[in-house]
């Protein structure tokens, strides 16, 4: 026994090694080596033919194409979403039963049939009709008139995405405490406004994450479109393929843009992340957290907060 | 529907001048199967203190959610200010009226609750005029004033811009009596205000209520504070097994109950 008055301390206690870190770092190096190796001397890939139709005109065309449709399918897919996850919610058993319908159809069915299926509705429907059932019929249009490719796209995505948001959104909405609506009720509020100013500004840290996958899962879906014609990213260099049959450049040409919208939004959602998460103090995981070695603790881990932690 | 054929507010005993704030006629409620009100009737003047004391699963909590229709009573009637919460009578009989009539009649009664419910994305002060600026269209500025007035009065001055969170539970539920304050009620329930909060910070929010008692507020507390009911109750009332088993002052039910019930549920505290 040493006296108290020398013994070691925690400061100058001798570290683990990690000597497994730098044999998988040794392995990860010759793959690595060997990538760039197959990237640079195949000529398959034809950087050449890449880098001149990157940013030709008529493939940044598709690409707004791409961007915009996912914008406004999200757009439905959120709006319906809502209204779906309220209904499935309600009181209301017809309203509940009905909600419940349409999620089980359209997230059962594979959305490229969904979009298939509106292209060809005419098939079905020759005629859109508006009016009493069985009764007289205000208005009549031809449905080829106005089912063009691309409302057939806007339809097949939003009403499909409406579906998937629907359950994330439900999932939201009930993982804030019954409490919170009582609290709101007691105050004199009405369903509505406890929906608006209680229940969705809190559920909103449990929608947004999901939600950002949805988004970037949207960028991707939107390349289904190609089938009914429709002349998005993807759609754009196949028309370019097939007329100069370079298919493995083109189709980097493609991947290379999918990555940069995916690669901002990516970024775009763990702001929001923060924005939404600033009254639970839930650490998000920066976007370069993962470059780093050792995860830095989170500021709020600090022993000079630990009190206010709790609840 | 209903057989009660004494209209409330004619009772005898009580002034027939003064309409209590709070009558409750034979009211009942089951869960499915189970009754957990058989029956409970009771009045509440205006400034009156009314502690409700018995053991847990005797319809204490229920009853007093009963009161703002968190609960729906399954029978007998309950009046508010002499009006029916989420009823309007209508040729004999009473109608249920629509959701935003009933949010209307509640924010006039407050409520504390056990878990403080304070809107966890909102600062104190939005939390405090919330209800004021969203329900009762009172303009922001003097909501503001009203608020800070308020978060002097429970004794969290300047704390307004604090996050829940960063709050102890103490002070949540003091911000939480100031936010139902800040409607104005003319009756506010306490459903076990202090059950959830660590020993040490009892205290505070009990002598918050004791004020709010003393300053002639309309208040029912369901608590298992007994001290709280001898020192700030102008009357005790005993519930066990969904009915009221005996009430008096603090002195008659605390210190000389007269139900075996009641004697076996204060031992325990002693």
């Amino acid at each position: 026994m040493t006296g108290l008055t020398s013994f070691p301390t925690i400061e100058t206690a001798v570290r683990r090694k990690h000597p497994w870190r730098w044999v998988a770092a040794a392995v990860v190096a010759v793959l690595l080596a060997q990538l760039v190796q197959f990237l640079i001397i195949n000529p398959g890939f034809g950087w050449d033919t890449v880098w001149s139709y990157v940013r030709a005109e008529s493939v940044i065309k598709g690409l707004g194409t791409t961007l915009w449709l996912t914008v406004i399918a999200m757009v439905i897919g959120i709006v319906i979403g809502i209204l779906l996850a309220v209904a499935r919610i309600s009181q209301n058993p017809l309203l509940r039963a009905v909600s419940g319908a349409y999620i089980w159809f359209f997230r059962g069915t594979p959305t490229l049939i969904q979009l298939i299926f509106f292209y060809n509705l005419s098939a079905l429907l020759p005629q859109l009709s508006l009016g009493i059932p069985f009764g007289p019929a205000f208005l009549q249009v031809d449905t080829n008139d106005v089912i063009t490719p691309l409302l057939a796209a806007i339809l097949g995505l939003g009403l499909n995405e409406g579906a998937y948001m629907a359950e994330i959104i439900r999932g939201g909405l009930l993982s804030v405490d019954n409490g919170q609506r009582e609290a709101g009720q007691s105050l004199g509020m009405k369903g509505s406004r406890v929906l608006r100013r209680v229940i969705l500004p809190q559920a909103m840290r449990f929608i947004v994450p999901p939600t950002g996958n949805q988004v970037i899962s949207m960028v991707k879906a939107t390349s289904l479109v190609s089938v009914i014609a429709l002349s998005d990213l993807l759609y754009t260099v196949q028309a370019i393929y097939n007329r100069t049959f370079e298919t493995i450049p083109m189709l980097i040409v493609a991947c290379i843009w999918y990555l940069v919208i995916t690669s901002v939004l990516y970024v775009g959602q763990s702001f929001i992340e923060r924005h939404y998460g600033r009254s639970a103090r839930r650490t998000t995981g920066s976007f370069w957290n993962f470059l780093k070695i050792r995860p830095t603790p989170a500021p709020s881990a600090g022993a000079a907060s630990l009190g206010k932690e709790e609840l | 529907m209903s057989t009660v054929t004494d209209t409330p507010g004619t009772t005898p005993g009580t002034s027939p001048a003064v309409r209590p704030v709070l009558e409750a006629r034979d009211v009942r409620k089951s869960f499915g199967s189970v009754e957990v009100l058989s029956g409970i009737s009771l009045d509440v003047q205006a400034g009156e203190t009314v502690v409700i004391l018995g053991p847990s699963g005797s319809g204490k909590s229920t009853f007093l959610r009963c009161i703002n229709m968190l609960e729906e009573p399954n029978g007998g009637r309950i009046l508010v200010d002499g009006d029916d919460v989420g009823y309007i009578e209508r040729g004999g009989r009473l109608h249920e009226v629509s959701g935003a009539q009933l949010a209307k009649r509640r924010a006039d009664i407050g409520m504390v609750f056990q878990q403080f419910n304070l809107f966890s994305h909102m600062t104190v002060l939005e939390n405090i005029i919330e209800g004021p600026t969203g329900v009762k269209r009172v303009p922001k500025k003097v909501a503001i004033q009203d608020a800070k007035r308020l978060l002097t009065q429970v004794g969290l001055e300047g704390r307004e811009g604090a996050y829940p969170r960063q709050l102890s539970g103490g002070q949540q539920q003091r911000v939480a009596i100031a936010r139902a304050l800040a409607m104005h009620p003319k009756l506010m329930l306490f459903d076990e205000p202090t059950s959830a909060l660590d020993p040490e910070l009892v205290g505070e929010v009990l002598n918050t209520m004791r004020q709010l008692a003393d300053g002639g507020l309309t208040m029912v507390v369901v608590t298992h504070e007994i001290s709280f009911a001898r020192e700030a109750a102008d009357r005790v009332v005993f519930m066990d097994g969904g009915v009221i088993v005996e009430q008096g002052t603090p002195a008659e039910v605390i210190d000389n109950p007269q139900h075996e019930r009641t004697r076996a549920f204060l031992a325990r505290f002693l």
